[in-house]
Formats: C-alpha cells, structure tokens, sequence
C-alpha cells in the first residue's frame, strides 16, 4: 500500500485497461478520511443523546465506539501472533 | 394439500425422479418440489401426525409445532434457493444428494421421537458427504471420509443415548430433557457434534470448504442449524450452554483472521453464529429462544449469500485463496454487491438481516444479567465483522489488483444471490415478517434511536481500527498456509502414533517371525535329513517330504495369520 501512496496518480491496471474511480489513491484517501468523519461524529452524539441501557457500563459514553476499536485492534493483533504457533505450510497433511 | 404427509418426502422421494428427467424439465421439476413441500408444510394442522406404535413405543413422525414450523420454512427457502443457485450443474448426483439432505434435514426437524429423529439424522450425514465428494479431488475424498465418520458417529451416539433413555423412561418421544444421566449427556453430546461445539468442531472448516461450488451452499444451510433446533428442542435452558455457545462465538474469529481460503473464514464466522445461537438456548428465556430462532432463520440467509458468493468466485477466478485475489469489482460488480449486502447482513447493519435477528440474543443475555457473555458477543459481533464482512469482500473484491480478469457469474448463480439478497433486506427493514414466526409473542422494537446507534459506533471503530491497521502495515498478509486446529489431533497425532506403533510392532513382530524362521529352518534341516530323498526314512516313501513340507507350511501359515 506504501507504495500507492507515494504517487497521487492511478495504479493502471495491465493491459492498457481504463483505470476506475478507485484506481486512484486519492479517491482511497477519501473514502478514509469519510470514515474518519462517521466516526467523529458518531462518537460526538453519545455526548448529547442519552442512551437507554441495560448493563451499566453500557451507559459510559462512548462505550461501544472504545470497545469496538479496542477488540478489533487487539484480536486482529492476537491473531497475527498466533501464527506463530499455529501457522505451517499449505500442504502441511498432504 | 394431502392430509398428514411429511414435507421432507416430497423432497426424498421427489429426488428420485430427477435422474429420469432431462434439461428444462429437469430444472422445472426440481423447482416446484421445495415450493410444494412449503405449501404442504402451511396446510398441515399444528398437531402430531403420523403416530403409530412399534414394540411399545410411540413414534410421531410429523409434530408441526411453532419451533419446528419456522425450521421448516427456512429449510425449504433455503432449497429453493440452493436449487436456483445449482441450476447449470449437470451432475445428477449432486442434485439428488442435495434434495435428499434436504428433504433429511426437514424430516428430522419435524420428528417428534427420537427413532425419526436418529434416521432422517443419518440420512442427513450420507446424503450431504456426496457434496464433497462430488468435487472428485483426492482431498475432497479424504475430507469426505473423515466428515462422514464424524457425522455417523455423531448418530451413533445419539442411537445409544437414546436407547439407553428409551430404558430409562420408557419413552422415546423427543421433548425437552435434562442433563442428569448418560442417555441425556449421550444425546446432548450427539447434537454437540453437529452443532460444532468447541473441540468438536473441526469437521465443519475440514470439510466445507471441500465441497463443490454449489455443495458448499447446501451444507452451510442445513446441518448445523438442524442441531441447533435440536438443542433448542431438547436443552433449553440448559446453562452449560452459555459458556460453550460464548467460546463458539469467540474462539473462531482468531482463525478467520488468519485463514487464507476465504470459504473456510466462512466457516469460521459460521461456527461463530452458531455460537450465538446456543447461548441464546442456555438462557432459554422466551426472548432468548426468539432469539436463537431468529437468528438460524438469518443466519441460514446470509450465510448462503456469503457461500454463494464466494462460490462464483471459485467458479470464475479459479480461487478463493485471499493471497492470490484482489480488484474483482471489475469483472464481478454484481457479485460484488451481493456479497456486500451477505457482509452487511453478518455483521448486523441496521437495515439487514442480522441487526433484527442477533439482538434478541444480545438484549435476552442483558436482560439476565449475564453481563461477562454478553461483552463476549460483542466481541464476537466485531470479530464476525472484520472477518466476513471486511476481510473477505476486501480481499476478493477490492485490495490489489490480482491480474485476474473472469466473467461475471452465471444469470442463475446472480438470481439465487440476488433473491437471497432481497429477504435479507426485505427482512431487514419489516422484521415483523420474521418476528411473527418466532415460537413465542415478540415484544422488541429492534429500530431504536439507541440501538442504531450503538450499532453503527461499534462498526465505525471497528472499521476505524482496521483501516489503521491496514494503512501502517500492522494487518497481517495474506499468506499461503494452513493452521493447526483440532483437526491435527487425528490428521496428524493420532496417524502419528499409529505409525509409530505399526514400525514398532512390525519390528517386534519380524524379529519373532525371524527367530521362529530359523527354529523352524533347523527343524526343517533335520527332519529333512531324515526323511528327505536322501534320508533314512524316506528313501523308499519321497513323496513322505513333500506332505510335510506342505503340512509344516499350512501351519506356519496359520500361525502367522493368527498373529
């Protein structure tokens, strides 16, 4: 991805095929700052609406923004190191 | 419709005649038998039918009851849909086998004793092991054989349980049991197996993935949900279920992150709705089993969609290995957004499927106060996220461009997605349709200001958190590769050990052969010297040798054949 990046133009696709609208980075930069955006402004309406809740941490503000973040962060990372352990070649029972 | 006939033998028998029929009518044929077998589902009174007595017993071969009726709907939806979806296959076998496990799993979930229950449980697991095998790779042989192992071993233990429950009770009718003896432990640890609970699920990402394109499809919709409704019938309420329902949702996401053959991720998220469904039976409440009836119904969907699409992935691209796919919007835009609305379903947007289905599970466990499961699920609900509603579109779809340029899938593969893809919404946005199947009276509005929001925070920093992954080089690459799992116990422990045993016995075995080889040498020798052609004894009686010899030799024979 590091490499996309750098250069601000269209990835071009082999054989001379028309690049799409996502074949340029900056539309991909786009799409994230977008997301960037949802997030603020979601997190920013657990400030003023209340929330009904069941469990009382649910309650805390910006419970499930934190936790969402946190539990994808942190399995996705979990499970990169389990490879480690886990990982062996593709015709490993062949 | 015909008063009292079963659904599940318009598919069975029906299946017997496709391989008489030819081309449109063939297609046509098989077409009407799911839509017959539904309006002879909703013409049959809510009552046992087809009770009779064998050697004591009772045997209720059709008990149309709430739970069992919305089972039997999303089974023959389901079969519609695999139908539409298998169109352009011309194996007749594995139409036939569809049908028949089908018409098996529809048969078994309106069983109302356990004898039923056992036969049309078999019939599922021979029936649907013809779908892996159907992919006719040395593989998909091997995963056949051990996946029909288990699931006949899984029946066999249900046989005994339910034999040894029959003595206990005097009764083999299949109602809610308690977990108090063998026979009920027997029966619980049967369905435990079909249900794929932790360290009895392997079968489940072993063999999926082997089956055919449109095999795949059938066996996601059928096996496990029908043990989830055998649980649901025979256990609830059954707190052991909590903690293995949390571990099911928990324990495979760290697999699919892993996984590079996007089926088996599949089948990982699949493990892990299922997961959900059984700690919606541990609770037991009436809302938590809403809940789990809800959600097989959904999951049945979307699970589909999901498998369908990575099935005309496989068809077109060759692949469904994530290291080798990437930029297929291109050539398959429309596969594309079915799979998106299959993400968007599994991981439960306010608008699908899943939002309206999973959250009678999630507000029954909040409403019991068990607080430490339900932080489990919401895990599990971003975990399932990431992996089928993010890893796999991203990588098959958008991601690198992989070079590979195919056609767009089939008209009738793009049909059975699309229909799929309209009830997940459909559903999605009037859950009232669904709502007003469920066993007992729903009292939820899922659209709440609150809900929705929730929701959509926890999918935005979901997203936010791997996109920042992806985007600093964190997020682990696709790699070439398998992981060990519980399937190495007998893929490589147990035919380990046996190895070893064999080369130690066999040396033990050749070193006692050699020995009694060269007793046996010397005996020869000698009795040879005395009655061979040259010997005292035999000089004037040759053939005296000879009988010998071949007495000596039938023994050794024998002997050895008795070792």
């Amino acid at each position: 991805m590091s490499a996309h990046e750098q250069s601000r133009g269209p990835a071009v696709p082999p054989n001379g095929e028309k690049p799409r609208w996502l074949d340029y980075q900056g539309n991909v930069n786009r799409i994230v700052y977008g997301l960037y955006a949802v997030c603020v402004l979601l997190a920013g309406v657990d400030l003023i609406y209340h929330r009904h809740a069941i469990l009382s941490f649910e309650a805390w503000p910006g419970f499930y923004a934190w936790y969402g973040f946190l539990v994808c962060a942190g399995f996705v990372l979990a499970a990169k190191a389990m490879r480690k352990v886990l990982m062996r070649d593709e015709d490993y029972y062949d | 419709m015909i008063e009292g006939l079963s659904p599940a033998l318009i598919l069975i028998l029906g299946a017997l005649l496709v391989p008489f029929l030819q081309s449109g009518a063939r297609k046509i044929y098989m077409l009407s038998l799911p839509v017959l077998g539904l309006i002879q589902l909703f013409s049959l009174e809510q009552v046992d039918h087809g009770v009779f007595q064998v050697i004591g017993y009772t045997i209720t071969t059709l008990r149309v009851d709430a739970l069992s009726i919305i089972f039997g709907t999303i089974f023959h939806i389901a079969t519609f849909l695999v139908i539409v979806y298998a169109l352009h296959v011309r194996d007749t076998m594995q139409h036939v086998a569809a049908l028949i496990y089908a018409g098996a799993a529809i048969g078994a979930v309106f069983a109302g004793d356990m004898i039923t229950l056992f036969l049309y449980w078999e019939l599922t697991a021979i029936a649907s092991v013809f779908l892996i095998w159907a992919r006719r790779t040395e593989s998909a042989y091997r995963a056949g054989m051990r996946y029909l192992l288990i699931q006949v071993g899984s029946g066999l233990i249900l046989l005994a349980g339910m034999i040894f429950y029959a003595r206990e009770t005097g009764s083999v009718e299949f109602t809610k049991m308690s977990l108090d003896s063998l026979a009920t432990w027997l029966i619980f640890i049967a369905f435990g197996i079909k249900c794929a609970f932790p360290l009895l699920h392997n079968w489940l990402h072993d063999a999926y993935p082997q089956a055919t394109v449109t095999g795949t499809v059938a066996l996601s919709a059928f096996t496990t949900k029908l043990a989830v409704y055998a649980l649901a019938r025979g256990f609830p309420g059954e707190e052991i279920l909590i903690p293995i329902g949390a571990v099911m949702a928990a324990f495979p996401i760290f697999y699919a992150v892993i996984e590079n053959d996007l089926r088996r991720v599949l089948t990982y998220n699949l493990n892990n709705q299922l997961g959900f469904m059984v700690v919606g039976i541990g609770i037991g409440t009436e809302m938590a089993i809403n809940g789990t009836a809800a959600h097989a119904f959904s999951s049945v969907l979307y699970k589909a969609l999901l498998f369908m699409s990575m099935g005309a992935v496989l068809l077109r691209a060759g692949t469904v290995k994530a290291s080798e796919l990437g930029g297929l919007y291109k050539f398959m835009p429309w596969t594309m957004v079915f799979c998106l609305v299959g993400a968007a379903s599994i991981s439960a947007f306010p608008l699908f499927i899943g939002f309206i289905s999973k959250a009678l599970i999630l507000k029954a466990a909040a409403a019991e106060g068990y607080w430490v499961v339900w932080l489990v699920l919401i895990f599990a609900s971003v975990g399932v996220f990431h992996n089928s509603g993010f890893k796999v579109p991203y990588f098959t779809f958008f991601g690198r461009d992989s070079g590979i340029r195919c056609k767009e899938a089939p008209w009738n593969m793009l049909l059975a997605m699309g229909l799929t893809a309209a009830l997940c919404i459909g559903i999605g946005v009037y859950p009232q349709l669904l709502y007003d199947m469920l066993p007992y009276q729903v009292d939820y509005a899922p659209y709440t200001t609150g809900h929705v929001l929730t929701q959509l925070q926890l999918l935005a920093f979901a997203t936010l958190a791997f996109t920042l992954l992806m985007r600093s080089g964190l997020y682990p690459s696709e790699l070439r590769s398998v992981n060990l799992d519980s399937d190495w116990v007998y893929r490589r422990l147990f035919p380990g050990i046996i190895v070893r045993m064999d080369s130690i016995v066999r040396r033990i075995f050749h070193s006692a052969v050699d020995v009694r080889r060269r007793r046996v040498a010397r005996l020869i020798d000698t009795v040879y010297r005395h009655h061979g052609p040259q010997g005292v004894l035999a000089r004037t009686w040759p053939t005296g040798s000879t009988v010998l010899w071949v007495a000596l030799l039938l023994g050794v024979t024998l002997f050895l054949y008795y070792l």
